[in-house]
């Protein structure tokens, strides 16, 4: 094993401990299965396939008309984008958000339980004129939907 | 971080801003030349009483001073949500607020 691996496999196990300390510190019991890791390859990723693997373990997406995606046509500045994500699919475990021509694709991903209702709102950085994904995980399978934002300024420069 | 809970149809429509400065760690000071250190929200839980409903997991494309409205089910008034998040860093803040 190289140090790399070994200081990556060291984190991943700090990282864990600690937020297990930050929910035991607020009173929250953690279902280890509820509270999934942050996934560093999953946020690193540079493509939505990878990202998607990383994340849940498949990029075989099926495009479904029962997502519907609320971003604008055109972000006159790409720093704050307002995505909403929402379905009408039954059980779903987790919503995500990806912007396909970040350098990171994966912006948020949130694991849902049966008491929430299948929807998301957040702002996002969009870097350039991207399409942005909304997929939803439900009975093991991934559905998607996309709008594309036209970005004039970008969110992500210095 | 600010809390606002409207209650809706027996759900609890849970929108949360937090100050937050999410540095990418791609941008540099302009001054400097110097990369500007990633600094961003990695997780954000919402609990409804003692359960955790929702488990948000960011990126570095969250914007700053990030906003998430979330929308919890079988909330009754009384109820407690509370929220935590955590930053790369191990920085962390809770906090919950009952249902009117």
């Amino acid at each position: 094993m190289n140090t790399n691996v070994k200081r990556r496999l060291m984190l991943k196990g700090t990282l864990l401990a600690s937020m297990a300390g930050v929910a035991a510190s607020a009173g929250l019991l953690v279902p280890s299965k509820v509270l999934a890791v942050w996934s560093q390859a999953a946020f690193d990723a540079t493509t939505v396939d990878s990202a998607l693997n990383a994340l849940v373990g498949s990029s075989s997406l099926t495009d479904s008309p029962d997502i519907k995606i609320k971003a604008p046509a055109i972000a006159e500045n790409g720093a704050v984008v307002n995505i909403l994500v929402s379905t009408t699919i039954t059980g779903v475990e987790s919503m995500s958000i990806l912007v396909e021509k970040n350098a990171s694709p994966l912006a948020l991903s949130a694991d849902i339980s049966k008491n929430v209702e299948p929807f998301v709102k957040t702002r996002v950085k969009i870097g350039k004129t991207s399409k942005v994904l909304g997929v939803v995980k439900a009975g093991g399978k991934l559905y998607s939907t996309s709008k594309q934002v036209k970005v004039t300024i970008g969110g992500c420069g210095g | 971080m600010r809390i606002n809970i409207v209650k809706k149809d027996g759900q609890a429509w849970v929108r949360v801003l937090i100050k937050h400065p999410m540095e990418t760690g791609m941008r540099k000071d302009k001054g400097t030349g110097k990369v500007i250190p990633a600094h961003f929200i990695k997780s954000v839980v919402l609990a409804h009483n003692n359960d955790i409903v929702v488990n948000a997991k960011c990126g570095v494309a969250v914007s700053k001073d990030p906003f998430f409205f979330f929308k919890i089910k079988g909330v009754n008034s009384g109820d407690v949500i509370k929220i935590n998040w955590e930053d790369n860093t191990g920085k962390s803040e809770a906090a919950e607020e009952k249902v009117a």
